[in-house]
């Protein structure tokens, strides 16, 4: 039970960090490789914020995210654009924005070393525990989930209800059709990569309250990501949801009943039976 | 089989090339045979790599995991086995694991590929470090009566192989089944090639030899443990020389190796801290500058001479 929960809370940061890669990948159609700097950057800013001004990272946060959305817009407008246009198909595009982001996940984390350095930072923000079904849990993952939640919520009944969220989906699901029909695509796709951006910062804050972080644990918090987003299914907010939950729940079994290095492993084989059995994702539909 | 004049030629100049390159250890055995060391692993890895991803388009990142599984052959096995018998076990062990990672994911698009690779090298890290804390054992000491030069000349026969293969499989059906999916993978698959046992089967070719490239080498290290031996950086580094050069021709990673290495060794004997910066810019660079690599860049240059010339 105890293992359980502490997995679900796990899952709930994963799963916004994954919802950021989901709109990054799903709606850009990016795979953005550097999407765990990003997350590493936000967890930063938390950081600084806490130890220079005793800033709570939960107003951190609104910090994070518009200044993450702006530098994902600039980062998508200057170097991604110029790919996505240029590119003769699919593949192409798909080839050359792994490169690109592979190459500014590179510069971030060497940016993030010679700022400051290589250690790992964490600090202590509500390292208090409360009490949850018989067992007490630390309240700053408690908190987390629940930003987590409310995050993920807002972040879906945008997507499902206002003009801009369907415009999202429709490019999520047929970009060409979408040009047809008067959906400004470009406009939109570097919306959705800008703030998928956003909300992995705002992850990467929420996440530093309790886990350690260093400069280049970033590429660690990309795999997760991805895994989730394609064992959930690309595009698919639920599959997203419900992967991050199972993955959290069994990284947490792996690291208590087996070994804590061996998490990263766990998740692997959990995506390579995926891969094997529902290489759609859990909840995508059969492609021929 | 039969072989042209350009193809004897070609086989000539390379023999010789050949020759020349293993004198270096006969001219220098400190610093310059140390960069030859590293300059002929990454040409062998570059190259396999290059034989795969070149026609396929697949950016393989498995090249840490093949490498270090390989050392680890060589740091199991010298006490009881014979060097050339453990290189060519490694060889086995590569190919094997190649195709069931192949198998895994070579059905699916690039993306399941490429993520796949990425972590490999960390999933197989992390079992033989908890292996290793579970049975206590630490890391493996690698004492063996194997010089510089030694491992140089391995080496190169394992690049003088690379080439060879990579001829072949240029001119065989395997290579030319290869080129159709390159360009286009649907039409591939129409024109009845089986295109995932095609892309499985050259696959096994920088898995076998980056797990023999990683065996050679393990004597070298001394010391091995998994933090050292699956190094993420090393696929990375491949990778970028590897189209830097330009992935399109057999010879073209050879282009990316020799300025990158001496870059990367200048950087990090310099600014130990700037080398992550460094691979980022590089990627930009082939992204952005120089798609295609050096040989892109060359074919360009050549074009434009050979219009102006025509015009």
């Amino acid at each position: 039970m105890e293992i359980l929960i502490t997995g679900l809370l796990l899952g709930g940061t994963y799963a916004l960090i994954a919802m950021g890669l989901n709109l990054q990948y799903g709606v850009a159609r990016i795979m953005n490789l550097a999407n765990g700097e990003i997350l590493v950057a936000g967890g930063y800013v938390a950081f600084i914020a806490y130890t220079a001004a005793q800033l709570s990272p939960l107003l951190t946060i609104f910090i994070v995210a518009p200044l993450a959305f702006g530098i994902n817009w600039l980062i998508y407008r200057i170097m991604l654009q110029p790919l996505v246009t240029r590119a003769k198909n699919r593949g192409q595009l798909e080839t050359d924005s792994i490169l690109a982001t592979f190459g500014l996940s590179f510069i971030g984390v060497g940016l993030m070393l010679s700022f400051f350095g290589g250690d790992y930072f964490s600090y202590s923000f509500m390292a208090v525990p409360v009490e949850l079904l018989g067992n007490s849990y630390g309240a700053n993952r408690a908190i987390s989930f629940a930003m987590a939640v409310v995050i993920c919520g807002a972040l879906y009944i945008w997507l499902n209800r206002s003009r801009a969220g369907l415009s999202i989906r429709a490019i999520a699901t047929a970009p060409a059709s979408a040009r047809l029909v008067g959906i400004d695509v470009k406009r939109l796709s570097a919306l959705a990569f800008a703030l998928g951006g956003a909300v992995t910062a705002v992850g990467g804050a929420l996440i530093s309250t309790y886990l350690t972080l260093d400069a280049s644990t970033g590429v660690v918090f990309t795999l997760k990501a991805l895994i989730i987003v394609i064992m959930g299914g690309v595009g698919d907010v639920r599959g997203t949801i419900v992967a991050a939950l199972l993955l959290g729940v069994l990284e947490t079994t792996v690291a208590t009943l087996i070994d804590p290095g061996l998490t990263l492993a766990a998740a692997y084989v959990m995506f390579l039976g995926i891969l094997l059995f529902r290489p759609q994702g859990l909840f995508g539909k059969k492609t021929t | 089989m039969s072989l042209t004049s350009v193809d004897i030629r070609t086989l000539v100049l390379a023999g010789l090339a050949l020759a020349i390159c293993a004198g270096l250890p006969l001219i220098d055995q400190g610093y310059w045979l140390g960069l030859g060391v590293t300059v002929i692993m990454f040409t062998v890895l570059a190259t396999s790599w290059a034989l795969f991803s070149g026609p396929t388009h697949y950016i393989s990142l498995a090249t840490a995991a093949f490498f270090g599984v390989g050392t680890y052959v060589t740091g199991l096995g010298f006490d009881t086995l014979p060097f050339w018998s453990l290189v060519g076990i490694a060889g086995i062990i590569g190919a094997v694991l190649a195709a069931l990672v192949g198998l895994a994911t070579l059905r699916l698009s690039g993306v399941y590929f490429v993520i796949f690779t990425l972590g490999l090298a960390e999933l197989v890290r992390q079992v033989i470090t908890w292996v290793q804390n579970s049975t206590g054992a630490r890391g493996l000491y690698v004492l063996m009566d194997l010089d510089e030069a030694d491992i140089y000349w391995w080496l190169l026969g394992l690049a003088a192989a690379v080439f060879l293969t990579g001829w072949l499989v240029g001119r065989s059906r395997l290579g030319f089944a290869l080129r159709i999916i390159g360009d286009d993978e649907t039409v591939a698959a129409h024109s009845g090639i089986n295109t995932a046992r095609a892309k499985v089967l050259l696959f096994m070719v920088p898995g076998a030899v980056a797990a023999m490239t990683g065996a050679i080498l393990a004597p070298r290290y001394v010391y091995i443990e998994p933090s050292l031996a699956f190094a993420p950086i090393l696929s990375f580094q491949v990778v970028i020389m590897g189209l830097l050069g330009g992935a399109s021709r057999l010879w073209g990673p050879l282009l990316g190796v020799i300025p990158f290495t001496i870059l990367l060794e200048t950087v990090s004997s310099n600014f130990p801290n700037q080398t992550t910066l460094v691979i980022g810019i590089a990627f930009l660079v082939i992204v952005y500058v120089l798609p295609g690599g050096f040989v892109g860049l060359m074919d360009r240059v050549t074009a434009r001479i050979n219009q102006q010339g025509g015009s």
